[in-house]
Parts: structure tokens; sequence; C-alpha cells
């Protein structure tokens, strides 16, 4: 019993991770419409931030996360002006080739900057180890993603839901001429989604460092996870990415667990299963394209 | 275009065979002959310019994306390699469309799977089974090698006479005669009422079941096909390599045709064939000059695409030849505008 | 419709031509050129980067003329795909005529070589990949690395001796991961020890969460591990988070989750951890301090024992070029490699005259602290182990 509650934590945990890793990406494709491969290279830059302030700088683990957030923000921010913004009209297969360059030039840079080797960050001694809850191993680190993560997604989801600025982002994605003659700057509202969509994910890469380790093929590595967890979830609202993540997370921990031996199968068998029974996610709009 | 021109007369004349197409398959000869010393590397290109027509195949004429087509290319290369290991048929010509077949049986299986949904959600499906049978090839160790391979494939001649040499003449050859083949083929296929029913699903799906196109079955077909020469791709691969290891499943293989594909262009049978060298030169390119970032460098190259637009870039490619078929042909020059592209 | 693209054509055309033309090979006069073929891009890079650095540091110290002829290095990157090295020995073969083709960072790609080697009568010295029947495709190789039968019969022996009853076994799962788990589970079980558990992990794996919690759940005395070099820091980081170092079960296998390259950065997690290997940056000889400074002064970091490999893989050829007085004939060099005995960082080592295969002293060691920062302390020796593997045979 105690073992499958640990195993729901883990995954859970996993799964939120995932969700922050992949929600900025959520955000570019289902609401910009735009295929941003590249998602993964801003969640590295965010981890390698991160772990220079810590390792190298002697920064708190805690006061280096959210550099890490404002780092891969400003990153965003300034690709987006300059790059990513001529890019918004043109065809997928033409963003898919941009935003692959992208990720290849990262690897490179990163290894040629950093090394190829994996690298850590080191850890305040609060956050090592196993708390014991009822006989329920529950690991620290895991419990501060699961409570960091869910503090990120209430926040996301007031903020599109209640803000003016929200109302304005869905406003812009439903129909950008009829929000430009209402006089709010489309443009400006896509570069601040894009920004902090990038940010997230460099506050999950930051995050993630621990449990999925960090090198300069991250990027590479997890595209396929974020694109997983987009698809499966639908792009069209922060639930659907949010509990496939959940789902997915479940899915591997469990899966590696009970079945070691099949562990693999898992993942994609869920995923072609729900897609082939809700092609537009689980919480898609229905086909409108 | 002529308004409702007469469509079986457009689809002769664009099936007519042009002087540039005819240069470029002596080119591709005359390179095989003027570069001995570079056989492997042409022998490469050549495979994955196969690789990137079956994909052109789906994607610019029926506007399927997929991202997983290396599950056929693998499924190919498996079977070539079990065959030839097993003895079961040692002849490579024989087995090479064996495994064909075998490819286009695992396509018309999954077809079913893929016609069904959107782009993002036929991307995803295709992935997952390319890597779903990665991860299959993977737990069967016994039958597949695991993560070495399989080990030991040893190639009989082709149909007996020319046994595949260590500098890979043979193979090289062989390659480029099989992707001449089958280019044929395609282009036959291309400029068949069936190719036209294809183009019109992909401009318009609704539309074309309208005007009475069966577009389901049309589009199984395609696919298969396109299995089919994604098979012959791969058993080429393990048949001039003599080699199968579980990357030729990877999703890097079929991100890396994407590439190739979209660089070149789509929808026009070429665009893969010319992707396929331009990618392959530009990562020897770069490779040569460092082998430990030469990714920064294609990434710059991918991105410098996009960003200048390629239609642009094939238009100053252009400029010199246009020059010189003009003077040769005396035809208006003739400039090459890619193809819309699928989104 | 009609008109277009088809310039293309020419253009694909025209961009072949200076492609080809611009690679070909200069030929220098008594020079010996060695086709360097490592992983440098993708998931293996670090492997490759340490072997490339090793072989830099070694021609630095060495100067790069051997028996009045000049060393030439010709790297490549394959990515650890074996199609790409195969292409790469060939046209290195080929085109650039050379006289070793050396590196191989992982199994298929060295095998993917061993019938170049053979067609074409030159060295091929494995550097890296660690499968026992490497050396047995081509009596062209040579290893200068290790078998994993090596290390992992080693520990096996030693763990049973020691007093641990009940391991559970995490394996990556591909071959040299599949080697350690045999040769460990036949001398363990041999000695009387019990496998209560046993999972393979998926090569590509990002999470060991899971399996660590059914490690947890077997309750062994002690887990035997491998993932190859590279994951070792997580797996150790996910183990303490997993409170699996408080409950009691240590962490044996063999050396290649301890890498050095890493250990430094695995947190305290680690101490305690038994691992038998072939080389450990704590070797008390004056030659490996010498090397571990010369090394950090030149990379910044800490070798680890694929870079040991690599610096004794370069020190082999140019022995064996010595030996020949210059002579590249490949049967004259294997001949030479044959039996060649020399003192490297890592210890005394040779090469195996019946299998070509490297014999060397396997440590067992202990992660412990020296001066603030974490090393793999050698506390027991078993002298000149051959791979088991094949004396078996």
């Amino acid at each position: 019993m105690a073992s499958i509650l640990t195993n729901l934590f883990d995954g859970v945990a996993y799964g939120m991770l995932l969700f922050v890793l992949a929600c900025g990406l959520a955000v570019t494709l289902g609401l910009m419409n735009f295929v941003n491969l590249a998602h993964g290279a801003f969640a590295m830059a965010g981890g390698y931030i991160c772990a220079v302030l810590v390792n190298n700088s002697g920064w708190p683990f805690f006061l280096a996360l959210p550099l890490a957030f404002v780092g891969s923000a400003a990153i965003g921010i300034a690709l987006e002006r300059t790059l990513y913004r001529h890019l918004y009209a043109r065809s997928h297969l033409d963003q898919v080739l941009f935003s692959i360059g992208l990720v290849f030039m990262s690897v490179a840079a990163v290894d040629y900057i950093m090394g190829s080797s994996r690298v850590f960050i080191k850890l305040p001694a609060e956050l090592e180890g196993q708390i014991d809850l009822f006989g329920v191993g529950i690991g620290r680190y895991r419990l501060m993603i699961v409570v960091i993560c869910g503090l990120l997604t209430l926040a996301l989801q007031l903020i599109l839901a209640k803000t003016r600025f929200g109302s304005r982002l869905r406003a812009a994605v439903d129909d950008p001429r009829a929000a430009i003659g209402l006089g709010i700057n489309v443009p400006q509202v896509f570069a601040f989604t894009f920004a902090f969509g990038c940010g997230l994910a460099g506050l999950g890469g930051a995050l993630s460092a621990e449990i999925l380790g960090l090198d300069p093929y991250f990027p590479l590595k997890f595209m396929i996870y974020f694109l997983i967890v987009v698809t499966v979830g639908g792009s069209s609202s922060i639930t659907g990415p949010f509990l496939a993540s959940l789902l997915l997370g479940i899915a591997d921990v469990a899966g590696k667990y009970y079945v070691p031996k099949v562990g693999p199968f898992v993942i994609y068998t869920v995923m072609i299963v729900i897609l082939l029974w809700r092609p537009n996610g689980l919480f898609g709009r229905t086909a409108a394209r | 275009m002529t308004a409702l021109s007469d469509v079986s007369t457009h689809a002769m004349a664009s099936a007519r065979w042009r002087i540039s197409e005819v240069a470029f398959w002596v080119l591709a000869l005359a390179c095989a002959f003027l570069f001995p010393s570079r056989y492997l590397i042409m022998t490469d290109i050549v495979r994955l310019g196969l690789f990137a027509l079956s994909l052109d195949l789906i994607l610019g004429y029926a506007g399927i994306v997929s991202l997983g087509h290396a599950a056929f290319f693998g499924v190919g290369a498996y079977s070539a390699g079990l065959l030839a290991l097993h003895g079961i048929i040692t002849e490579p010509v024989i087995a090479l469309v064996a495994a064909g077949l075998v490819a286009a049986v695992l396509g018309f299986l999954t077809s079913f799977l893929v016609i069904r949904g959107v782009d993002l959600t036929r991307l995803m499906v295709t992935l997952g089974i390319a890597l779903l049978l990665e991860a299959l090839a993977e737990r069967f160790s016994d039958i597949t090698g695991g993560t070495d391979g399989l080990q030991g494939i040893e190639m009989q001649p082709i149909l007996g006479l020319f046994a595949f040499d260590m500098y890979g003449k043979t193979g090289l050859f062989y390659s480029l005669i099989v992707l001449f083949i089958l280019f044929l083929l395609a282009r036959r296929v291309v400029h068949s009422p069936f190719g036209l029913s294809l183009r019109a699903i992909r401009n318009n799906p609704l539309r074309a079941a309208a005007i009475g196109v069966p577009v389901n079955r049309r589009l199984i077909a395609i696919y298969t096909l396109a299995a089919f020469y994604a098979g012959i791709a791969g058993a080429l691969f393990t048949q001039t390599t003599a080699l199968a290891s579980l990357d030729v499943f990877s999703f890097e293989r079929s991100a890396d045709l994407m590439l190739v594909l979209v660089i070149g262009g789509t929808g026009y049978l070429y665009g893969g064939l010319i992707g396929a060298v331009v990618f392959k030169m530009l990562q020897e390119f770069f490779q040569s000059i460092t082998p430990q970032y030469w990714l920064f460098w294609i990434g710059l190259v991918l991105v410098v695409i996009v960003m200048v637009g390629r239609a642009r870039i094939h238009r100053w490619v252009l400029f010199v030849p246009n020059l010189i078929i003009r003077q040769f042909a005396g035809r208006k020059a003739v400039v090459a505008a890619p193809e819309s592209d699928v989104s | 419709m009609f008109n277009r693209r088809k310039m293309l054509l020419w253009a694909a055309a025209s961009a072949v031509l200076p492609g080809l033309c611009g690679s070909v090979p200069a030929q220098a006069e008594d020079a010996v050129k060695i086709g360097l073929i490592l992983p440098m891009t993708g998931g293996q890079a670090s492997t490759g980067k340490q072997i490339d650095n090793a072989i830099k540091l070694y021609m630095q110290q060495k100067g790069d003329t051997v028996a009045g002829k000049k060393i030439e290095i010709i790297l490549k990157d394959d990515a650890a795909v074996p199609d790409n090295t195969k292409r790469l020995a060939q046209e290195l073969i080929v085109n650039d005529k050379v006289n070793f083709i050396a590196g191989f960072g992982v199994t298929p790609a060295a095998l993917a070589a061993a019938p170049l080697a053979t067609q074409a009568k030159i060295p091929e010295v494995v550097m890296a990949a660690g499968t026992s029947i490497i050396t047995e495709r081509s009596p062209y190789i040579v290893r200068t690395s290790f078998t994993l039968a090596q290390s992992s019969t080693i520990i096996g022996d030693w763990a049973v001796k020691n007093g641990i009853k009940k391991v559970a076994t995490l394996t990556s799962d591909y071959a040299p991961g599949n080697d350690a788990l045999t040769f460990f589970k036949q001398h363990f079980t041999a000695g009387g020890g019990e496998i209560v558990e046993e999972v393979k992990v998926p090569l590509a794996n990002p999470d060991f969460a899971p399996f660590l919690q059914r490690m947890k759940d077997a309750k062994p005395d002690a887990m035997f591990v491998f993932v190859p070099a590279g994951q070792g820091g997580n797996f150790m980081k996910q183990y303490a988070e997993r409170g699996l170092d408080k409950s009691g079960i240590k962490v044996i296998g063999p050396g290649d989750v301890m890498d050095d390259d890493l250990l430094n950065n695995m947190g305290d997690a680690a101490l305690g951890a038994v691992t038998a290997h072939l080389y450990s940056a704590a070797h008390p000889s004056q030659m490996n301090k010498d090397f571990v400074a010369a090394y950090k002064k030149a990379f910044g970091n800490r070798p680890g024992f694929m870079a040991v490999s690599g610096y004794d893989g370069i020190h082999l050829i140019y022995e064996a070029l010595k030996k020949t007085g210059g002579d590249t004939n490949g049967d004259k060099l294997i001949e030479a490699m044959k039996g060649m005995k020399w003192e490297s960082p890592r210890g005394p080592i040779s090469i195996d005259p019946e299998t070509r295969d490297i014999v060397q002293n396997i440590y067992i060691r202990k992660v412990e602290k020296v001066d603030g920062e974490l090393y793999n302390v050698e506390f027991a020796t078993f002298e000149a182990v051959k791979d088991s593997g094949k004396t078996k045979k």
C-alpha cells in the first residue's frame, strides 16, 4: 500500500514537472499557433543559469530559481523580438525548420561553453532525502516540485481567467484583427506571453536538473515528451496539458514500477490510444482549423 | 495557369520530361564515375534521397505530415538484415522487394490510425508508432540483437554477379539504379489521375470528397506506397552497410528526414533528392571543419534559410542555371518558386 | 504549376561538384595517420571528449614524432551511430589511407568497423567499448579499455566474501549492461549469494525513481548497479533522494556508475559505495598523480576511466610503432602490440597475446572524501585480471 502511494506521489511530481516544462509550448502552439520545437532549449538555458549561479557563484538555490525564470524569459523575449515574430505567419514547416535550427545551435553552443558532461545543481541540505508520512516515503525535493508547480498552475489559471491581461490574450488569440481593432496591442501581448512561456520552461529546466539530468542534449531528448503532453492534453487551455502531464507522469512511473519489462511501451501506447480516441487531445477544441 | 484548361492536357504536359530533369540524372550518374573516392557518402545521399522521396509522396502530394517515417525505414532495414542473416532470401534484389513489402504491410495496417485526425495528431501518432517499434526491437533482442544491432550480416552478390566491395562501388550503382527505377514509378504515379486526386485531397479534403474522390482509400493507398518506398530505402541501408541497429527507428532519423525534405521543397519529387544532397554536403563540410560543434553551423544554416525565405534562396541559387538554360534551350527563363507548403 | 522548380535540379547539380571535389586527401610522406572515430556529439559525447582530450595531452607530452614518422590524427564524429562509424572508417581507410583506426565509443560502433579492419589489415584500437565479444570479431582488434566481465566478476566474488547475501540488480538494458549482469550473477550466486530482484532499465531513461522504489521494496543487502558512464550522477542523486542510503542498501557494481568525471558532483550520497574498476583518479602512483595534474591543468576537470583508456590507446600505438621501427604494416603492428606490457596511470597493464584484449589490475574502491572532494579510494587489488568472458571458453 505504502509503495502504491509513494509511486503515485512520484508520478504526480514527475507529471507536474513535465507540465511546467511543457506549458509554455502549449501556449505558443495552442494559442499562438506556432510550432516551437526549440522550447526545450529555453528549459535548458534556465537549468544552466541556475547551475552556474548555484555551483560557481555560490547563490542559494531558492534565489537562483527565480533567476532561471527571469534569464530564460529574457532570452525568450530577445529572440521573439528579433526572430520569432517574423515567422508567425509562415507555414508550419518553416517554423519546424527554424526551431530545429535553433535547437541545434543551442545544443552545440552549450556544449562549447559548458562541456558535454552532465551538470548537477548543488542542493541545500533541507531538500535532500525523504520524509516518512504515515509509512509513505515522500521525497523532499519532489514535494517541493509539487508545491511550486501546483501554485504556478493555480496562478496561471487565475491570470488567464481573471485578469485583464488574460482576457486580452484570449481575445488576441481568438481573433487578432478584431483585437487590434479594439485597441489591444497584439504583438506586445504575444511577446509577453512568449517570454512568460520561456520563463516557465527555464524554471522547469532548473527544477528538472535533479530528476531528468541536465546536459547539452536536453532539448532534443525531451522534445518528444513536451509534444506528447501538448498533443494529448489538447492545446486550447491550461487544464488539458496539466491533466495530460499528470497522466503521463503517473503512467510512466507506474509502468516502470509494476511492469519494468514493458515500461517504455506504456507512454507511447497511452498516447496513441488517446489520440485515436480524441484526435484533438483530451481537452481540444473540436476539430477547427 | 489558364483556368479550366483540359485536365488531361495539363497532366500530360506536366508529365513530360524536361531537359533539366534529364540533366539531373546524367549529372548524378556522372558523379558516380567522377568521384570514385566518395562512393560511400554518395550512397548515403542516394539512400537518404530515396527515403525523402518516400516522405514527399505523403507529405508533398497527400499532405500527411509524419514524424515517424523511420518506422518503415527500420522495418525494411531489419527485414533485409534478417533475411540475409538467416539465409532465407540471399539474393539482394529479391530481398529488397520482400523487405519493401513487409514495410508496405505495416504501412497499410498503420494507415488506418494515421488518416484520422489533424496535422499535430498525425505527427504524434506516426512518431508514437516509430518509437513503439524501436522499443519492440529493443525488447525482442534475441531476434533483433537489441542495442548491438544485427551482427554478422553477409551480403551475397547482386543477381549472383556483382559482389559488394569495400569501396562501395557496387553499393552505389545498385542504390542509384534502385532509386532511378523507383523514381520513375513515383513519377508515373504522381502524374496519373490518382496523383492528381491526391493533390486535390491535400488542397481541400472536403471539396475532394464532394467531387467524389474516395479520400480515405486514396490516402491509405499512398501511405502504403510510401511505406514500401521507405522500406526499400531501409533495406538498401542494410544491404549496402551490412548493418542494422536500433537507431534505424530513431526520432532523429525521422526528424532529419523532415529537414531534408523541407530544405529541398515538397511536392515535386526532386525536393527530397536535392535536399539530401544539400543536407549531407553541409553536414560533411561542417563535420570536417569541426567534428565537435558542427551541429551549431547546421543549425545556423537552417535558421538563415528560414529567415531569408526558401523561395528567395531558390531564386538566387537558380540565377546562373537560369541564364544557361536561356542560352541553350532558348525558352523563357523559368523561375523556380517552391510549391505551396502544407501547413 | 507548369514551369516551376526545374531549375532547382540544375542548382542541386552545381552544388554537388564543389562538395565532392573538396575532400581530395593530401598525402604526406612519412606520416602515420590515425583515424580517430569517436562520438563527439549526442548522448555519448562526454566519452568521446575525454578520449580526445587524453590523446591530445599525450601528444603534447610525448611529441608527435615516433620512429622518425610524424603522427597525424584525423578526428571524426560518428555520434555513436554504427552506420556512421562504418562509413567514416571506410572513408578513412580508402581515402585518407590511415594506418590505424581507433576510438569507438560504443560496442555496435566497434563491431561495425571490425570487418573493415580485417579487410584492410590495419589495427583497430578500441578505446572505450566494453563488451567481451569485440576482440573476437577481427584479428586486428586490440583493446585498451576494459571488459565488463573483468570488473563484474570481481565485485561478485568480493560481495560474497564480505557478507552480502541478498542483492538486487539494476542494469541498463544493452549489451554491456547485460554482460555486467550475467557475469556478476554467475560469480555471486556461485558463491552462495541470492539475487532478490532484477531490473533492467532502458538505456535512454530520464527518471530512475520507480526502479529505485522497486529496489527499496525488495530490501536487499546491497544493490548491484550498472549504468553507462554519464548516467551515474543522476542515479546516485535519486538513490539518496529515495533514502536508500539511510535504509542501509549499499551500492556495489562495476565502476562505471562512479565515473571520476562526475563523482565529485554526486553529493555525499555516494560516500561508501563500493565498486570494482580499472581506474581511479586517486590511484596512488606518482605517474597517475602527474597524469591527473596535467589533465586538470589542460582541460579543467578530472580524467575519468575513458580518458585513461584513450591515453593508453595512443601509448600502445606509439610503442608499437617504435617496436616496428616505423613500419606501418598492419600484421607487424598487431604482432608488436601483442604481449606488450607497460605502466599506465591506472597501474600495470598488458595486452593479452592470445585475445589482444587488455589485462589489468582491478581495484576494489570505496568512495571517500579526500581533501573535501569525493574520490574512489582503492583498498584491495586483484592483479592482472583477464577478460573472463573469453577465458571461460
